[in-house]
């Protein structure tokens, strides 16, 4: 009987020092989400070990092969086999999802704080400026950036496509963290903190910064499902990631789009994989919001 | 209410300056030149008098503050400059891809709202059984479901039951509603369902906020049937937050249509805008961002004027 009680009081201190069981336990949709976002993340990492066959090799002997042992979500015009193009995929849309998201909204959270920190005109310049990006779809400011700065590939990732899908994510984030972070001006610590002398990088940087991670968190995740789709929305167009570099989007253009009639085994794979990765995020962000945040709770 | 209206009138002016201002840096930032971008962007060689001669027709040798000014002073009569590849007018251009654009992002906005009223409504009232947990689901696929690949899933879903595929040449509703009807629904439903995933989510929820309120329980006390406290008391107030969002998703469909026009093979603003980029048009780039940014700006000032008209309260409150 005591050991019971004492392993019951054990477990839920724990759970309650270790953040992330905590959020597995009561998380159970969010848990289902990291499991698929961490296995997506193996897969990329663990991609050449993992695919059966060279993503880019083609072997024309085998092209347009439906779904078989051999190859598991067939062939394509090229007879490059699509299972292996989807784990190399992940790490594709993983490193420039992930790495767009962060900036964007590292950006962003900044340009929100430091707005909603000084006030006044600052804040109003820079909130007209936020309005006025806002008035761009999406696709079509990550489409003129590209335009804009064409392409240049540092360690086989395209830091432009990067920074095409980040900036229209800037704005958004910038607006929501400067709502946040304008209660935060508001609390006594930031007064003590300016009372005591600190600059105003220093009480931006140590104390606002820290105090906006759970928002700045929900976006993250959020922000990582629009930036895989928006990589993948570009490569679609042929703008994104360009040709035989497997993504997921790619797979859906160009000869995919002759021959999906007939052999639509090489658009319906490609096309789980965008889904199912663009689902676990959301859910992801979803429950991480319902987590740290209990007053949205549905 | 008319100095309501005149006041939102005024305030938009300043903004599509900005954005106007806005469009014009942003294709300025351009490390390089725009015209030697465009003209070597196939690798092909070129020689610098070639580039010379062609940036002085542009008139991209003027300095950057003529331009600024002849960009600006073109706008208020409606010039947006000449295309750079086709030499047309960007505003004829823009023109003639409008109505198929303009069709498609309207029957969008139409299947969004007849899925997305009915199941969020549906989701709040029924809050927790296996409705809600449909629609949940519903919202949950359609916003991870990318639109052209849905889009390209309904081709084959034609071509497996139906076994024939759209028109790809566009018939205009007056010529024959029917054909039109027959080519435009399908790419209206592959963006519509997005848009009713995120309609949906709003509704359900503000619904479930409003079932809250007091005056739903003054009205339930008093005696009225639950059909009219959802319809007249919860439901009118409910929809206010869905107004906004339709008119600005409707606003960028009419510039986000870029993908789903490209796999339904449609000739419209989206196309145009995807073969601008890839041929390096400047000037089709300018035109048709400051074109989709207005359409926004627009697009709010109707959503003002909307709320206006719903909600008493803003016509009577502040004087404003």
């Amino acid at each position: 009987m005591a050991d019971l009680a004492f392993t019951r009081t054990r477990s839920v201190t724990s759970a309650s020092r270790n953040p992330l069981v905590d959020f597995c336990r009561t998380q159970p949709i969010g848990l289902i989400a990291l499991m698929i976002v961490v296995a997506m993340m193996l897969a990329g990492i663990f991609a050449d070990h993992i695919a059966p066959y060279n993503p880019v090799a083609a072997d024309l002997v085998v092209m347009l092969q439906p779904p078989s042992a051999d190859h598991l979500a067939g062939t394509d015009s090229f007879g490059r086999d699509i299972f292996s193009r989807i784990i190399y995929g992940a790490r594709t849309a993983l490193v420039i999802g992930l790495c767009s998201a962060l900036l964007g909204c590292t950006i962003g959270a900044l340009l929100g704080a430091t707005s909603a920190y000084f006030g006044g005109l600052t804040d109003d310049v820079v909130q007209r400026c936020i309005d006025l990006l806002l008035s761009f779809p999406l696709i079509v400011l990550a489409m003129v950036v590209v335009a804009v700065l064409g392409r240049n590939p540092i360690l086989g990732v395209d830091v432009n496509l990067v920074l095409a899908i980040a900036i229209p994510i800037v704005p958004q984030v910038a607006r929501v963290i400067r709502s946040s972070a304008l209660v935060i001006r508001q609390l006594p610590y930031i007064e003590a903190a300016r009372v005591a002398g600190y600059s105003h990088l220093r009480i931006v940087v140590r104390h606002m910064i820290p105090n906006l991670s759970a928002p700045y968190l929900i976006l993250l995740t959020a922000y990582i499902a629009q930036a895989i789709l928006l990589e993948a929305a570009l490569s679609f167009l042929g703008l994104g990631v360009a040709e035989p570099t497997p993504a997921w989007g790619l797979m859906l253009s160009g000869s995919a789009s002759d021959f999906f009639l007939q052999a639509p085994w090489i658009i319906l794979f490609p096309g789980l994989a965008i889904s199912l990765a663009v689902f676990a995020f959301n859910m992801l962000g979803d429950a991480v919001r319902d987590w740290l945040d209990p007053k949205f709770k549905t | 209410m008319l100095r309501y209206v005149a006041h939102r009138l005024l305030l938009a002016i300043p903004t599509l300056i900005g954005v106007a201002v806005i469009t014009f840096f942003i294709l300025r930032v351009v490390p390089g030149d725009i015209v030697a971008a465009k003209m070597r962007s196939d690798g092909a060689q070129v020689t610098e008098e070639v580039i010379e001669r062609e940036r002085a027709r542009l008139g991209l040798d003027e300095p950057i503050s003529a331009q600024f000014i002849k960009w600006m002073t073109g706008l208020v009569r409606l010039d947006l400059g000449k295309s750079m590849w086709t030499e047309r007018p960007v505003i004829e251009e823009i023109a003639a891809r409008f109505q198929l654009t303009f069709q498609v992002a309207l029957m969008a906005t139409i299947v969004a709202c007849c899925l997305a009223i009915p199941f969020g409504t549906m989701a709040a009232l029924f809050r927790g059984n296996w409705f809600d947990a449909f629609v949940r689901l519903f919202a949950v696929a359609g916003l991870a479901v990318p639109s052209f690949w849905f889009g390209m899933l309904i081709l084959l879903g034609l071509l497996l039951t139906i076994g024939t595929l759209p028109p790809i040449i566009f018939t205009p509703i007056y010529r024959d509603p029917l054909a039109n009807l027959w080519q435009l629904i399908w790419p209206a439903l592959a963006v519509g369902y997005r848009f009713s995933a995120v309609l949906t989510r709003i509704v359900r929820s503000s619904l479930l906020e409003v079932l809250g309120e007091d005056y739903i329980r003054t009205a339930r006390a008093k005696g009225v049937y639950e059909s009219v406290v959802v319809r007249r008391h919860a439901l009118r107030n409910a929809l206010l937050p869905a107004v906004t969002i339709i008119g600005l998703e409707f606003a960028f469909l009419l510039g986000g249509l870029v993908v789903t026009e490209q796999v339904f093979n449609l000739n419209g603003l989206g196309k145009l805008f995807v073969q601008s980029i890839s041929r390096h048009d400047f000037t089709l780039i300018q035109g048709m961002v400051m074109v989709f940014a207005s359409f926004y700006i627009v697009a709010n000032l109707v959503i003002d004027l909307l709320y206006a008209v719903l909600d008493p309260r803003i016509r009577y409150g502040r004087g404003k």
